[in-house]
């Protein structure tokens, strides 16, 4: 019951107000898999509006998934408008949008920050267009734990879709890479 | 008429994705090292999200009360468009690679025209679709190459597999009634443009793997029409027995 009353009252704020304050949910709300990261960080917002019609905000959101068969994706969803209702917003509207396609391009720089600290080599800059040539040189991935550029690859297929598998030359350590896509 | 090609068309992409994906699925826990189940089972999950993707499109279009499930889980052997490749049994871990080889080649030359298809919602689902495709045509073309070039045994079994396999390729790119408007009426794709550059590319990798490429060999085919070999049928029983069984339910 607590939560209740610290809910938004929708009444006396502004559409750019209320928005501002859907995004800061937002950022509470994680991805279950990997629960370092939120929503937001992970870039699969694509776009939040809201309109007000008397006394009731609309909340529209657009969210994409990062890969077909993510299976936190209909988490996140539930998630997503769970930590809306709480906040005292009652009318919300979730699409999902395919495309343009989802890319580790839109994951924040605080985002990669936290994944390299949770110890997931974030995704690498150079290489955002994967080609389906076999046995490609790959750039070198940074060892989360002791930043040797010395790894190498385990499997192009890690823990869940979006990560690869690499081990550590030096520390010895496995790691998770979060890879471009 | 249009619509109902758009909807047996979509329907044939969301089930060439579901039985792969299934046909994949089958190796998770029994894979020869946790790495490679690993990379399968991702694989398969990735087809299976394109199927719903798929499906949840094709529900759309029939606006009748079907639903990705119901398409899914309710629908005969006779109603599944699929070709007869992705329903083969998966043979040894050879034949699963090559078969997976042979069916990533088209699915990413087939995303990559589809992306320009004038249906939106399909021209989305490719792009999407092709980013994962590219990872296993990637890793399935190591595969071949890795066993084809590698001992005596992994070459032995290469040349079954390609036995066992490649008169399954030829219907891929055997246009039927509506893949023929499809591509007339612009959201599907041409598939004699899509053969030339599969046939490059299997030439490639399998000249790399030291495989002899079979020329002039009778090809099966019947499955975009609904008709199938036995094998579907048992995938059937396994994949929707819960749903005919306990119709609805959910957990």
């Amino acid at each position: 019951m607590e939560e209740m009353w610290k809910s938004i009252n929708t009444e006396n704020l502004s559409a750019a107000e209320l928005e501002k304050s859907v995004w800061e949910i937002l950022e509470t709300v994680s991805d279950p898999e990997v629960p370092v990261l939120s929503v937001v960080d992970l870039g699969i917002i694509r776009k939040v509006s809201l309109n007000i019609t008397g006394a009731e905000a609309i909340v529209s959101l657009a969210i994409t998934p990062t890969y077909s068969g993510c299976p936190a994706i209909d988490m996140m969803h539930i998630q997503i408008k769970m930590a809306l209702l709480e906040a005292g917003f009652k009318n919300i509207h979730i699409e999902q949008i395919l495309s343009p396609a989802w890319t580790t391009d839109w994951m924040s720089e605080k985002g990669k920050e936290k994944l390299k600290a949770y110890g997931i080599a974030p995704p690498h800059l150079q290489k955002t267009n994967a080609s389906p040539d076999s046995f490609q040189e790959d750039v070198a991935i940074a060892c989360p734990l002791c930043n040797s550029l010395d790894t190498r690859l385990v499997s192009q297929f890690g823990s869940t879709a979006c990560k690869a598998l690499y081990q550590c030359n030096d520390c010895k350590e496995p790691f998770d890479y979060f890879k471009c896509h | 008429m249009n619509n109902i090609s758009l909807i047996n068309y979509t329907l044939h992409l969301a089930d060439n994705a579901l039985i792969m994906g299934h046909r994949n699925s089958e190796w998770c826990g029994h894979g020869p090292v946790l790495e490679q189940d690993i990379a399968l089972s991702n694989i398969a999950l990735d087809h299976i999200g394109q199927a719903r993707n798929f499906y949840q499109y094709a529900a759309t279009l029939q606006n009748n009360g079907a639903t990705e499930d119901s398409l899914a889980f309710l629908r005969d052997a006779i109603d599944f468009k699929n070709c007869l490749l992705v329903e083969l049994p998966n043979g040894d871990w050879a034949q699963t690679v090559l078969r997976l080889f042979f069916f990533s080649t088209y699915q990413y030359y087939l995303y990559q025209q589809l992306q320009n298809s004038n249906d939106p919602q399909l021209a989305a689902i490719a792009e999407k679709s092709l980013k994962e495709v590219t990872y296993h045509l990637r890793w399935s073309s190591e595969w071949v190459i890795r066993l084809g070039d590698g001992t005596d045994e992994s070459k032995e079994r290469m040349m079954d597999a390609l036995e066992n396999t490649w008169s399954y390729t030829g219907e891929m790119f055997e246009a039927c009634e509506y893949e023929t408007e499809a591509a007339f009426a612009g959201f599907g794709v041409d598939l004699i443009k899509l053969r030339n550059e599969w046939d490059e590319k299997i030439a490639s990798v399998l000249f790399e793997a030291t495989l002899p490429i079979h020329e002039d060999v009778w090809m099966q085919s019947g499955g975009k029409n609904g008709i199938h070999t036995e094998h579907l049928g048992f995938i059937l029983a396994e994949m929707q027995f819960l749903q005919r069984a306990y119709p609805g339910a959910e957990w």
